[in-house]
């Protein structure tokens, strides 16, 4: 995982590990929350470009981090994503709290 | 192809993935598609991950894993010694979850039943849970993805 922040934007920009399960989602939830500080933050966008593999755990880690950036009045965008990963977010109705960005090439 | 496996580990987190690798590994004989391949190891996440997370609060016990591979049908068991399920009809729900708080989505159960061909799920309150999978590889997908 890699965290960076866009100045143009003003998102956080999360940077997905080729795996993401419950065991990442443990490891990456403080290091994400504790950028997400940082009050020039207007949002968030989750890279999937390196991803391959993603469970359920994806969806509440996702939504969590929704809840913390909503709470300011921030949005949150999800890019480069499969779209067998994609069909699975949406399963869980998800869209109807994150934005699926077409395309995004950072 | 016949072959067999069993394996059983702690239910800690890192193993999540070791058990997606064994499986990943084991279905090599059988030439999987892409998508088999991603399905059977989404299947294998989940069902061990709720071990992982549920079935042992407060503590950690042992999970273990079966593969059997029958030509080409693959059953799949994934056990624990926890706390179980009281309601299993209801936990299968999709968007059921015991534990929003701890940011889960309760989609567990619905991906192992859309990405495999059959689930049962076997659980009584402190008996533990098993959930057994199977599926049949080299056929034309209902789905496209
Ligand atoms: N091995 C288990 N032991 C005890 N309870 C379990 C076990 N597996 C599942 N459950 C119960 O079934 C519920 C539904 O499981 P499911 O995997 O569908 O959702 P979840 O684990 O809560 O969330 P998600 O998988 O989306 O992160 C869980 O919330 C839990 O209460
Ligand atoms: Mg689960």
């Amino acid at each position: 995982m890699q965290l960076f922040f866009d100045g143009n934007t003003g998102h956080l920009i999360v940077r997905m590990p080729q795996e993401f399960d419950h065991y990442m989602a443990q490891n990456m939830r403080e290091a994400v929350d504790e950028a997400l500080a940082d009050e020039r933050i207007m949002g968030i966008r989750f890279d999937f470009a390196d991803t391959t593999f993603m469970d359920s755990s994806a969806i509440g880690f996702i939504m969590g981090r929704y809840e913390r950036v909503s709470a300011f009045g921030g949005d949150v965008l999800i890019c480069n994503i499969r779209p067998r990963m994609r069909m699975m977010l949406r399963m869980s109705g998800l869209q109807k709290y994150v934005t699926f960005e077409e395309e995004c090439n950072e | 192809m016949n072959n067999q496996i069993h394996i059983s580990f702690p239910a800690i987190p890192i193993n999540e993935g070791v058990a997606r690798m064994v499986i990943s590994g084991f279905l090599m004989g059988i030439d999987p598609t892409i998508r088999e391949l991603e399905d059977v190891k989404t299947a294998v996440s989940e069902a061990v991950s709720n071990a992982v997370i549920h079935a042992y609060p407060g503590g950690c016990g042992e999970v273990r894993m079966h593969a059997t591979l029958d030509e080409n049908k693959l059953e799949l068991t994934i056990e624990d010694d926890g706390v179980g399920i009281a309601d299993v009809q209801k936990a299968m729900e999709p968007m059921f979850t015991s534990c929003p708080k701890a940011e889960r989505s309760g989609m567990g159960f619905t991906f192992m039943e859309s990405f495999m061909d059959t689930l049962s799920v076997q659980s009584n309150p402190d008996e533990g849970c098993c959930v057994c999978m199977t599926k049949i590889f080299g056929k034309t997908d209902a789905y496209e993805m």
